[in-house]
């Protein structure tokens, strides 16, 4: 028989369901009571997990009720057979199942989850790794999920082989998915591992094949990050192995300058640098070129009186660190002045970094595809970038005018990175000039008009001497350029400083060139004073010039200056 | 008091719905014995029936005696007494199978106690039979699951009757069974299959026969119609609406197929697909990609297809430095458009496609289980869950007509019985339907489980575009170990010279010849076919019908995919017989309903002699039927598990 419908007046409604809300929270309100006092006094008994499980079924991220639940399973472990312990557990899992149903992206129940099965006397890590499947199957970038699942993959000892499919199998439903990419890439390495041995590289046929399954995606959707993100991984390289890079003596100066491949604080025992001087050690005190640097490229010694005798036809350094695993050594001949041993840039093709030194035919057909669909899509940025990375892989000298022409593009189709681009551009163009340099095995650098918004790779710079600045956008000298040492000459003319904190303690330095800039105030100036060398300072259309008694407190400052011109 | 008649009407369903509410009482009249007409779906012996009663000729019944019901001042407005629109059946056997022991009844499953013994009869070495009963059954058992295991990744359930008999028979050669005796080709085929599945466990292909689909009947449910419910069209706004939702379960389409260059090839339509494609370049990745993300939003980018708004969608893809292999993606398989639409139909169908498309999965339409014959069913439910009334098995004679008014006051049915009120429908464009029962799909995968759309383009010029869908097992249309497949396209000539030359270019149908070629086994062997005509009432005008007024004309099946066409007819007729009324509002929560026990109301009585077994049939269903399958999960296994419990009839 059918029952003739009288709908609820919506107030009827209303009022019902309010009264059901008051309901809840009173349940609530006393239930949470009930679990606090019975922590508080100690009472770690089942009915405390019955009482914490209605409200975490309610409410999983409440993190203190977790905590009690773990402490009553910690305390019933030894009251209880295992029997019954396991039956406790399994009781456990199904009702965090029931949490994670509500809830999959609780912190709180993941991690409990976790911890149950490593206390269960006999876990089921298979079972774990089915319900990881199965909550990415709903939401395949449900990290707290993925997180998990390294865990249980972990524990469950399972190939990253099968693992590196599943990946696959996500990636081929949704390649919008970062976790799954990243899992590729620590995957990978463990699957087909690089036979040159390098951590956290993978063999150079997988990583063809890769390229593809990326190339897949860019050409599929090249707005989407997250293939960019992998590919550059991909195309990368493993870090720069740490080392000492040059060691350089001067005999005038009476010091001894180290450069490191990272920046290293060899204050603290592990990173101990020994000084050996004609096979002898020498105790002597490192210091970091500039004071707030407290991990540095470069570190000085001053070398104690008669350490170097200029009759002695040589005199042989050399340093020992890491226990003497990496060592480098000098020789200072009769009559030189200075003298170093080094690794250059150009051998190292130290500014290939990020790209990895792959057959240059893949890298090469690796741009071609990227300039096709550049082609097509000529307002990508990630494509853009991508071909700017590869060039410089290729050949940073040569592709110097593209890359040039790709910023622009670059800050025409992203405007609100402009300052990024500018910086990165920065980067590069330094590099080149480093390069160019270092091809011409001179001792200066002009990079001077370049636009350069910022100044890096200063400690490849440790032995330049003259340094021309001139006409760029830069802000700042910054303290990095306190590394280097050798410096004498640094023109810096038509910039935008303001602030000189790099020019600290550069014994060499004996002229600066500082016109038209932003240098307002005669404070600005006080690194200055630990220059020695100083004789000549150009200080024409700086602001400061306007402050009265400006000169004679400058003099007062720099003693020892010869030339100031404002 | 309001009555529909018409037995080919989808929109009258989901009008049925609102009457409840103001407790105006709809009467469906059905000619037959089912719901839904020409929208019905059937298990495979009531397709049988209807093929039956579709072949038959009607005979020109005479006015009787119920021309006494006729009061002065009505006249009648006589209709055709036959429901001539399903034309041109034919069935094809390719089942070698099919001729069983004259002894044997083919019966369906549950239709008798001898269930387990007629599996063990069908083809049973007769030596067997000397054992006690439970010791055959093991035996075959036994045989089945061997052979099972050697198939990984198939269902173990033991409702899958692999025909293991071939095999048996060669071990037993001393017998061999009523149906090899008749068919000593079968016999070799037995035994080439038997070599191979020494060789090549992989190749084991499971033998169907046609005694297995006939005990399974129940397992079948074939549409009439074959369409699909787009993820964002109207109908299925539309059950959500008025949750009549929750009397149907769906299955997403998991592939889009074409055919193309002679082979059937997955489309790329989802992100997804294009990523994971391997026939296409990636520049024409990005290329389709392209295309698409711009139909996506088409109407903002006037000035791409200003140019076209005159001319064909074909060349307008011309024009959009797309492979011809993505041209023809796009337009046969996507848009689904013939090459002589013009470019805004293109880029409108493009665009609904594109905009169904990740809303319930990787392809843009939804699948009901059951069958489409489920949505007019759902909608009856609903309906007659409050107080709407359905009259099966009555057609209609004549409209009796009130001469002042010229409106409709009451119908004579077939049974001469005169019963007050109704609707009407005439056409004449044809749809040319296939249905076939095929042992594989056209395009394996890692699952067996999938339904497939598949857009077959004209063959030749002049010929249709052929569109087919194919529906696995666990849609619940098919018996495990088949597939159901449905051709649809616009007649040219008819239904089997419209269809066979698709269907003999894409399937096998030779399944006597032992010598099959390498890409002839590939392609699925039809086992059973059906062909037929109904008509498009798409395009019907009530204008052209001089009726009374208060009768209105309802459109039949459409030949298009999606179900939009007939949803927006539902809701025109609706207004114009309740212009103030919401149609199809949401049906109110169980919860919210007071039962106020006072019975049924009086009309509901004048009409009980003739519904009530079929309404309680209906509404068993609703309560039986459809609460058991609670999900709608990829495994068949869950689904076929849940099917098991439904009571048989």
């Amino acid at each position: 028989m059918h029952g003739r419908i009288k709908l609820k007046t919506t107030e009827e409604q209303a009022e019902q369901k309010q009264k059901e809300r008051l309901k809840k929270l009173h349940f609530y309100d006393t239930t949470r009571s009930a679990c606090f006092a019975k922590r508080k006094a100690g009472i770690l008994d089942e009915e405390g997990l019955i009482l914490s499980g209605q409200l975490l079924a309610a409410n999983p991220d409440f993190a203190t009720l977790w905590n009690f639940r773990r402490e009553i399973f910690l305390h019933l472990k030894e009251e209880k057979t295992p029997e019954e312990l396991q039956t406790l557990f399994e009781k456990e899992l199904s009702f965090l199942e029931t949490c994670l149903r509500v809830n999959p992206k609780s912190y709180g129940t993941w991690h409990h989850r976790g911890w149950v099965l490593d206390h269960s006397p006999s876990p089921d890590w298979k079972v774990e790794l089915e319900l990881c499947s199965k909550f990415l199957q709903f939401d395949e970038r449900n990290f707290h999920c993925w997180d998990y699942r390294r865990l249980v993959v972990q524990r469950a000892e399972v190939s990253p082989q099968e693992e590196l499919e599943f990946t696959h199998k996500l990636i081929g439903t949704n390649f919008s998915n970062y976790s799954s990419w990243h899992y590729r890439s620590t995957l990978l390495p463990l699957v087909y591992p690089d036979t040159e041995c390098r951590v956290g590289r993978a063999d150079e046929e997988a990583l063809l094949t890769e390229y593809e399954l990326v190339q897949n995606a860019l050409f599929t959707d090249p707005n989407d990050q997250s293939a960019w993100f992998y590919y550059r991984w991909l195309l990368g390289r493993a870090d720069r192995e740490e080392t000492v890079s040059c060691l350089y003596i001067s005999r005038e100066g009476q010091r001894l300058i180290v450069s490191f491949s990272h920046p290293v604080n060899v204050l603290l025992p592990k990173d101990e640098l020994i000084l050996f001087v004609d096979g002898l050690p020498l105790r002597v005190t490192w210091k970091s070129p500039h004071p707030q640097l407290k991990r540095s490229a470069i570190w000085i010694c001053e070398l104690p009186p008669n350490t170097i005798n200029a009759a002695c036809s040589e005199h042989n350094f050399k340093v020992h660190w890491q226990d003497g695993r990496i060592q480098r050594e000098c020789i200072l001949y009769k009559g030189r002045s200075e003298s170093w041993c080094r690794d250059s840039a150009t051998d190292q093709q130290l500014f290939r970094c990020d790209l990895s030194v792959e057959k240059t035919t893949v890298l090469q057909s690796e741009l071609n595809s990227c300039t096709q669909l550049q082609e097509l899509e000529p307002d990508n940025k990630w494509c853009a970038l991508t071909i700017i990375l590869l060039m410089r892989a290729l050949d940073p000298l040569g592709y110097e005018k593209e890359m040039l022409q790709c910023f622009q593009t670059l800050k025409a189709t992203d405007p609100m990175r402009t300052a990024y681009f500018d910086d990165l551009l920065s980067k590069f163009i330094i590099e080149n000039s480093i390069l160019k340099m270092e091809y011409a095995e001179s001792r200066v650098v002009d990079l001077s008009k370049k636009n350069l918004t910022n100044l890096c790779h200063l400690d490849q710079m440790q032995l330049v001497t003259h340094m021309n600045l001139t006409s760029n956008r830069l802000k700042s000298l910054p303290i990095h350029l306190s590394m280097m040492q050798c410096l004498e000459v640094l023109e810096a003319s038509d910039n935008e400083i303001e602030c000189l904190e790099g020019l600290v303690q550069l014994p060499r330095l004996q002229e600066i060139s500082l016109q038209n800039n932003r240098i307002s105030k005669i404070c600005d100036l006080r690194p200055l004073a630990s220059c020695p060398s100083l004789i000549l300072l150009n200080l024409k259309g700086n602001p400061i010039t306007e402050v009265p008694d400006f000169q004679s407190e400058l003099s007062e400052l720099l003693p020892s200056l010869k030339d100031l011109i404002v | 008091m309001l009555y529909w008649i018409n037995s080919n009407i989808l929109p009258k369903k989901i009008k049925c719905i609102f009457f409840k509410k103001s407790f105006i009482y709809n009467f469906s009249h059905f000619r037959q014995a089912y719901y839904g007409g020409n929208w019905a779906s059937f298990t495979f012996s009531g397709l049988l029936a209807w093929i039956e009663e579709n072949k038959e000729a009607f005979s020109k019944e005479e006015i009787t005696e119920w021309m006494n019901d006729i009061k002065e001042g009505e006249e009648i407005l006589l209709l055709n007494s036959s429901d001539k629109s399903i034309m041109n059946v034919e069935v094809f056997n390719f089942d070698l199978f099919l001729t069983v022991d004259p002894d044997e009844d083919l019966k369906e499953e549950g239709s008798s106690q001898k269930e387990n013994d007629l599996f063990l009869t069908v083809d049973l070495v007769e030596d067997l039979k000397e054992q006690g009963s439970s010791q055959r059954k093991d035996d075959l058992f036994l045989t089945v699951a061997a052979a099972e295991s050697f198939e990984s990744g198939i269902d173990k359930s033991p409702d899958m009757y692999v025909n293991e008999h071939p095999s048996e028979a060669l071990e037993h050669n001393d017998v061999c069974t009523s149906s090899q005796k008749k068919n000593p080709e079968l016999f070799l085929d037995g035994k080439k299959y038997v070599n191979v599945c020494k060789t090549s466990v992989a190749e084991t292909r499971k033998t169907i026969t046609y005694s297995q689909i006939i005990r399974e009947s129940r397992r079948f449910n074939i549409d009439l119609v074959s369409k699909l419910l787009y993820s964002r069209g109207s109908l299925v706004d539309l059950l959500i609406k008025s949750n009549v939702s929750r009397y149907a379960e769906f299955k997403n389409v998991n592939r889009i197929l074409t055919y193309q260059n002679g082979s059937v090839e997955q489309v790329p339509c989802s992100r997804a697909d294009v990523f994971g494609s391997k026939q296409l370049t990636v520049v024409e990745k990005r290329m389709l990609m392209k295309f698409l993300s711009f139909c996506i939003e088409y109407e903002q980018h006037p000035e791409e297809y200003a140019d076209f708004k005159e001319r064909t969608f074909s060349d307008f893809l011309k024009t959009k430095n797309l492979t011809t292999n993505l041209a023809n993606f796009i337009l046969h398989s996507i848009a689904m458009v013939l090459d002589t639409d013009l470019t805004t139909e293109g880029l409108r169908a493009t665009q609904h496609f594109l905009q169904s498309l990740g809303r319930y999965g990787n392809t843009p339409f939804l699948f009901p289980l059951y069958g489409l014959g489920e949505i007019p069913q759902c909608f009856c439910r609903m309906c007659a869950v409050f107080g709407g009334i359905y009259c099966l098995r009555h057609g209609i004679r004549c409209l009796v007509v009130d001469k002042e008014t010229r409106r409709c006051k009451a119908i004579i049915d077939s049974c001469g019985k005169r019963i007050s009120l109704w609707a009407f429908y005439c056409g004449e464009q044809l749809i040319s339907r296939a249905v076939l029962i095929t042992d594989r799909s056209l395009l394996k995968a890692d699952s067996e489980q999938l339904i497939s759309l598949v857009t077959v383009p004209p063959l030749k010029n002049g010929q249709p575009a052929v569109r087919i869908i194919e529906l696995c097992s666990s849609s619940m249309t098919c018996m495990q170990g088949t597939y159901l497949v449905h051709l649809t396209c616009s007649s040219v000539e008819n239904a089997k010279e419209d269809l066979s030359p698709v269907v003999s270019k894409l399937f096998s149908e030779n399944i006597k010849t032992g010598e099959k070629g390498e890409v002839e086994a590939e392609r699925p062997n039809v086992l059973w076919a059906l062909y037929f005509n109904m008509p498009d009432f798409s395009s019907v005008e009530r204008s052209s019908y001089d009726l009374p007024n208060n009768v209105y004309v309802c459109c039949g099946p459409d030949s298009g995919l999606g179900n939009d066409c007939s949803i927006q007819q539902a809701e025109h007729i609706f207004h114009q017989m309740f212009p103030d009324e919401e149609f199809c509002p949401p049906a109110p929560n169980p919860e919210d309903i007071v039962y106020d026990g006072d019975g049924a109301p009086p009309e509901e009585s004048l009409f009980k002699e003739h519904e009530e077994s079929e309404v309680g049939d209906g509404e068993e269903r609703t309560l039986d039927t459809k609460h058991l399958v609670t999900s709608t999960t990829n495994e068949a296994e869950d689904a076929q598990e849940s099917v098991k419990e439904i009571p048989s009839e």
